[in-house]
């Protein structure tokens, strides 16, 4: 399985084919605090790459998550939703946001691999 | 942020802060402490349930000192300056002309002529200047710099600071004096900032770090940060200044009229006399609807609490709108508050929309979020009044 991240501190799993899982990463989690809500997108709704999908919001602030690559959100998890504390506990797990169907391939591709988004995150 | 934090000040705490290893942020001017490692929900449960230690050193402390020290503040406030007891502490107002509040306050009766004075970190160098400009002539105005300040809250903060200080407990909500803790030499009164039971402490620089070690030492006492302080706050009903009070805000408007003691109002035997007294004796005339009927003209909106019907935090910021889609205010303070396990708002609304129970909405992201208006505190105090 392969694990890509984005500048906006999501990682992106590749489940299938075209099907990636989106979530937010134990540093973006680490910033934010105590999430205590998150708004998902629907099921069905398609986005482009950047547009935002979601809010996360701990006790502290409110962040928006973004569409790391375009495609069609298949499920989101509602178990998150029911307890969003998942996204500190389990963000790499549970935690995790919604799923897509990617329209493009290449997109996930140029998402930075793990080495480079540890290189970001340590200079961001 | 690495090149920012150089021109920070810090407090006499910074490195115990870096030790207990706290996420460090800038506040008022200064490196401050947003939370530690147990994050702000738990510090903020722990403050509730036990007792929290607050750096809150960043705040300006001042002494005004003479005779005529207490008639001389009084002419800067709403406020009831002359009738405080030695030994008591009273909230105060700063006001400028128009009536706007420039800072609020706590200040002590330290008897002999003397006043302490505790102000907000971001307004003190304007406050010392403002006091100095107005009242300069009719008292010492001695801004203590040297001073540390630590403030102890939660239901167990009594039991933990007697231990180091015993008779402390005596002191009832609003009063204090000068104590020693552990053997080190302290001004402490019995309040505090979070709606709990509590004291905040006055120290010298150079002891703070022992006395602060010391109170961390008591099983009680954990250290709390900023992010707490502030949820703590809100949830407590208690304005933080620059959110919920501003310059643009007058005392009524601010729903804080108990802070004007009948002594000052129309028809008090020191009725007026402070800046914006015209507007806010107007106001507090209109407030009561002498007239059978509140008006409308003369105070056009209300602070007021509000709850989420929903489970949304709502933000300082936020839009709020009749439900017939009309703009009636805006939120001043707003989180999802970790005791109520709500989400809970301040704002302002117009005076129609100000009474409890009141339904509008907030548009969050665009989206309406039902609201109630509430009652304040979302918590009840639990001030120890003896």
């Amino acid at each position: 399985m392969t694990i890509k991240y984005t500048k906006d501190h999501e990682w992106v799993r590749q489940e299938a084919d075209a099907l990636v899982t989106v979530g937010i990463t134990v540093h973006a989690q680490d910033e934010l605090g105590d999430v205590v809500f998150v708004d998902l997108p629907e099921v069905g709704k398609s986005f482009a790459q950047g547009e935002v999908a979601g809010v996360v919001e701990s006790v502290k602030a409110a962040a928006d998550v973004f569409m790391p690559v375009s495609g069609e959100i298949t499920e989101v998890n509602e178990a998150l939703r029911a307890d969003p504390s998942l996204a500190n506990s389990a963000p790499l797990d549970t935690g995790w946001f919604f799923k897509v169907r990617v329209s493009d391939a290449a997109q996930f591709e140029a998402l930075l691999d793990e080495t480079a988004y540890e290189i970001f995150s340590a200079e961001s | 942020m690495a090149a920012a934090s150089d021109d920070l000040l810090k407090t006499p705490l910074h490195g115990l802060h870096l030790e207990l290893g706290a996420r460090m942020v800038p506040f008022a001017g200064y490196s401050m402490p947003v939370q530690y490692p147990a994050g702000l929900m738990a510090e903020h449960k722990h403050t509730r349930e036990a007792a929290g230690l607050f750096d809150i050193s960043h705040m300006g402390q001042l002494r005004l000192v003479g005779p005529d020290a207490a008639a001389a503040f009084e002419s800067l406030m709403p406020v009831d300056v002359i009738g405080l007891a030695p030994g008591k502490q009273r909230y105060g107002l700063l006001l400028n002309d128009q009536g706007g509040i420039l800072d609020d306050l706590m200040f002590f009766n330290e008897g002999g002529g003397s006043l302490f004075v505790i102000v907000n970190g971001a307004c003190k160098v304007a406050d010392i200047a403002h006091i100095q400009a107005r009242i300069g002539q009719r008292c010492q105005v001695l801004p203590l710099p040297d001073q540390a300040l630590l403030a102890l809250q939660g239901p167990q903060a009594a039991a933990a600071l007697a231990r180091l200080s015993p008779g402390v407990e005596r002191f009832v909500f609003m009063t204090g004096g000068a104590v020693q803790i552990g053997g080190i030499a302290a001004f402490a009164t019995r309040s505090g900032y979070t709606g709990e039971d509590g004291f905040e402490i006055s120290v010298a620089a150079q002891d703070a770090e022992a006395l602060a070690r010391l109170l961390l030492a008591q099983p009680e006492v954990k250290p709390i940060g900023l992010g707490a302080r502030n949820s703590l706050r809100l949830e407590a009903g208690l304005c933080l200044y620059g959110n919920d009070i501003d310059e643009s805000t007058t005392p009524v408007e601010a729903a804080l009229n108990w802070a004007i003691q009948k002594v000052r109002r129309t028809g008090g035997a020191r009725e007026g006399g402070f800046p914006g007294a015209d507007r806010v004796l107007a106001q507090l005339t209109a407030a009561s609807g002498v007239a059978g009927h509140l008006d409308h003209e003369t105070l056009k909106r209300k602070r007021v609490g509000l709850v989420a019907l929903e489970r949304i935090p709502v933000r300082d910021g936020t839009v709020l709108e009749s439900f017939e889609g009309l703009p009636i205010g805006q939120v001043t303070s707003g989180l999802l508050g970790p005791s109520v396990d709500r989400p809970v708002a301040m704002g302002y609304v117009a005076l129609a929309y100000a009474e409890p129970g009141t339904r509008i909405q907030a548009m969050v992201r665009g989206k309406p979020v039902p609201m109630e208006v509430s009652t304040m505190p979302f918590v009840p105090a639990r001030y120890y009044r003896g």
